[in-house]
C-alpha cells in the first residue's frame, strides 16, 4: 500500500473536502482518514489516501490537487507519508 | 493516522520556513578513466560521468514531486583532477572542458573535482593544476576548484599557500568582467573533508567507493522560527536547536536514502550543515541574532555560533545512519542577508569572521575583498585560516573574492545562490611579504601525534 497525505489550507468555504474527495475518486484514490479543523476562519484539513491503485501517476495527480488550489484560493499540497514517518517518529 | 499539528509543521516548514535539501551530490570515482592520452582520458571521464549521472536530475525531481520537498540543488563530485592529470600530462583546462561538457549533459549546476591534494607537498601533474584553475574557471560555467594545502596530519605547505595567493588574484582577474565569479568557484582547504557535498569545495576523495550519493541538508529558517518561540536560558535554546536539527536531518536521511535505491548507488552521508541563502529567512545570522545578539558580529557572536554549531550536530548525529562532510552551520557572507546587512553596516568584520571560523564548519567564506589587496596578503589569510584548521583539527577554508578594480564599501553581485555583498576591508597597512616568501612547510602541530 502507497499512502500519500493530502494537506489543504485556507480560507474556510462550502465544498472543498466534496471537491477534493471528488477529485480522489475520479483517479482511483482511496481516503482512508480524513481530520478537518477551523482555527478563525482558516480551513485545515488532512486527508490519509492510498495511491497504490490509482488511475494515474503520482506527479499528474498532485498537479491536478494543486490546480484545484489555485482555482479556489487554497495552499493543497500531495505528499508521500514517509517524510511525516521520518520527522516525527523514531 | 500521523498527528495534525506533526503534519500541520512540516507544511509550515517548508512553505513558509524555506526548509528545503540543499543538494544531492553524486560522487564519482574517475580513477579508470586515466589514461596516457589526455584527449583519451577526457572522453572516458564523460562517457563514465553521463553513465553514471544521466539520471540524476530526473531521479531528483521525482523525489521532490512524490514528497513535496524542494530539492535545490543536483551536482556531481568527482576524483581530484590533477590524478588524471599527472597521468596524461597535457593542459589540464581540457579536462576542465570535458568536466563542463558532461554537467551540461546530465543537468546538473555544479560539477565539482577540479582539484589538487598538496598539503605535505607537490606531486606530478598538481603544479600544472593549479597554475591552470585561473583559466579553467574563467573558460568553464559550472565546473568548481578546490586545493587541500593542509592538514592537522601533515603541517601546512606554505609552498602551495603563496602560489594560492596568486591564483585566486589571477582567477578573479580573469573574471573581472562577471564580478569576478571565477574566485567565488575557487576553495582553499586546510583538512578537506572526503565526502562533501557542498559547492565550490566538493570533491570524491580517493578513499570512497567508486560512486555514492551524499545529501547536504539546510534550514537556518526554520531553526530561526523555532527560537523565535522560545524565551528560555540558552540551555533551552541548545535544545531547541538540536530538536529541530533532528527534524532537518531525518528528512536528508530519507532523501538520501530514496535517491541511492533509484538510482542503484550506496548511500554515502548527510551532510548536517545549515547553509544559508540569500532568500529572507534563510540566514544563519539571523539564528544568532534569534539568540540575543542585536547584530551578527557583536561581540558574542562567536560563544552564540558555538552554541548553534554543536547543537546542530548532537542533533543530527542519531538521525541519521551516517554523517559526514563538513556538518555544522554555514557562514558565507554573501549567500546570507543578515550578514550582508551586518556587513554593509559595520557590525561584521573579517577580523571577527576569522575567530568565528574556529568553531563553526567552515572558514572565511564567499568575502569580497578591495581588488588592490596584494597576493601575499590573500595569502596570509589562507595562512591564517589553515592554522585555525590545523591546530583545532578541524576543517576550515578560505573563499575570497578579489573585486578587481573596486574598494572597500562598493559591491559585488554574483546573482543566485552566490548572492552579493559589501567589498570588506583588509588591512593592507603592513605586509606579511616576507613571512609568505619563505616558503617550505608549517610543520604538523603536537596534535598530529595521536598514535
Amino acid at each position: 500500500m502507497k499512502k500519500t497525505v493530502i494537506t489543504i489550507i485556507g480560507k474556510d468555504n462550502y465544498g472543498i473536502i466534496a471537491a477534493a474527495s471528488a477529485i480522489c475518486a475520479e483517479n482511483k484514490v482511496n481516503i482512508m482518514d480524513i481530520t478537518q479543523s477551523v482555527l478563525g476562519d482558516m480551513f485545515v484539513m488532512v486527508m490519509l489516501a492510498d495511491i497504490s491503485a490509482a488511475t494515474c501517476p503520482f506527479g499528474e495527480f498532485s498537479d491536478k490537487m494543486s490546480a484545484f488550489g489555485k482555482e479556489r484560493g487554497l495552499d493543497v499540497r500531495v505528499m508521500h507519508e514517509d517524510i511525516f514517518n521520518a520527522m516525527h517518529r523514531i | 493516522m500521523i498527528n495534525l499539528s506533526d503534519i500541520m509543521e512540516t507544511v509550515t516548514m517548508i512553505s513558509h520556513e524555506n526548509l528545503d535539501i540543499r543538494t544531492i551530490t553524486m560522487g564519482i570515482s574517475l580513477l579508470d578513466c586515466a589514461d596516457s592520452d589526455i584527449d583519451k582520458s577526457c572522453e572516458k571521464i564523460y562517457n563514465k560521468i553521463t553513465r553514471l549521472a544521466g539520471n540524476l536530475v530526473k531521479v531528483g525531481e521525482d523525489i521532490e514531486t512524490e514528497y513535496g520537498i524542494p530539492i535545490i540543488n543536483k551536482r556531481i563530485s568527482v576524483t581530484p583532477v590533477s590524478m588524471l592529470a599527472a597521468v596524461s600530462g597535457g593542459d589540464p583546462v581540457k579536462y576542465a572542458r570535458a568536466l563542463q561538457r558532461a554537467a551540461d549533459k546530465t543537468g546538473v549546476n555544479f560539477i565539482g573535482g577540479y582539484s589538487a591534494l598538496v598539503h605535505k607537498g607537490f606531486s606530478a601533474g598538481d603544479k600544472e593544476l593549479i597554475e591552470s584553475i585561473p583559466r579553467a574557471l574563467a573558460e568553464t560555467e559550472n565546473v568548481c576548484s578546490s586545493v587541500n594545502i593542509g592538514s592537522t596530519k601533515s603541517g601546512i605547505n606554505m609552498d602551495a599557500v603563496r602560489l594560492l595567493g596568486e591564483v585566486v588574484k589571477k582567477t578573479a582577474e580573469l573574471t573581472a568582467d562577471r564580478d569576478c565569479i571565477g574566485a567565488a568557484k575557487l576553495v582553499v582547504f586546510c583538512n578537506a573533508p572526503e565526502d562533501n557535498p557542498f559547492m565550490a569545495g566538493a570533491f570524491h576523495g580517493v578513499g570512497e567507493a567508486d560512486c555514492v550519493i551524499n545529501v547536504g541538508v539546510s534550514g537556518p529558517g526554520v531553526v530561526a522560527s523555532a527560537l523565535k518561540k522560545c524565551k528560555g536560558d540558552l540551555g533551552e535554546v541548545a535544545e531547541v536547536i538540536k530538536r529541530t536539527a533532528f527534524k532537518i536531518t531525518r528528512m536528508g536521511q530519507l532523501v538520501g536514502t530514496e535517491a541511492s535505491k533509484r538510482l542503484g548507488v550506496p548511500f554515502g552521508i548527510v551532510d548536517l550543515s545549515l547553509a544559508p541563502t540569500p532568500a529572507v529567512g534563510d540566514s544563519v545570522a539571523h539564528i544568532l541574532e534569534e539568540m540575543g545578539l542585536e547584530v551578527c558580529g557583536t561581540h558574542g557572536t562567536t560563544a552564540a555560533l558555538a552554541l548553534l554549531n554543536d547543537a546542530v550536530k548532537k542533533g543530527g548525529v542519531m538521525a541519521s545512519s551516517s554523517v559526514g562532510g563538513l556538518s555544522g552551520a554555514f557562514i558565507p557572507v554573501s549567500e546570507d542577508a543578515g550578514m550582508i546587512a551586518a556587513a554593509r553596516s559595520g557590525d561584521l568584520k573579517i577580523e571577527k569572521l576569522e575567530a568565528m571560523t574556529a568553531v563553526c564548519s567552515v572558514g572565511l567564506d564567499m568575502i569580497a575583498i578591495p581588488g588592490e589587496t596584494p597576493a601575499e596578503v590573500i595569502s596570509a589569510i589562507i595562512a591564517d585560516e589553515a592554522a585555525i584548521g590545523m591546530v583545532n583539527s578541524k576543517t576550515t577554508a578560505v573563499r575570497v573574492i578579489p573585486a578587481i578594480g573596486k574598494k572597500a564599501g562598493e559591491e559585488l553581485n554574483f546573482g543566485g545562490l552566490l548572492g552579493e555583498g559589501p567589498i570588506m576591508p583588509v588591512n593592507l597597512n603592513s605586509s606579511p611579504k616576507k613571512f609568505i616568501d619563505r616558503g617550505g612547510r608549517i610543520p604538523a602541530p603536537m596534535q598530529s601525534l595521536k598514535n
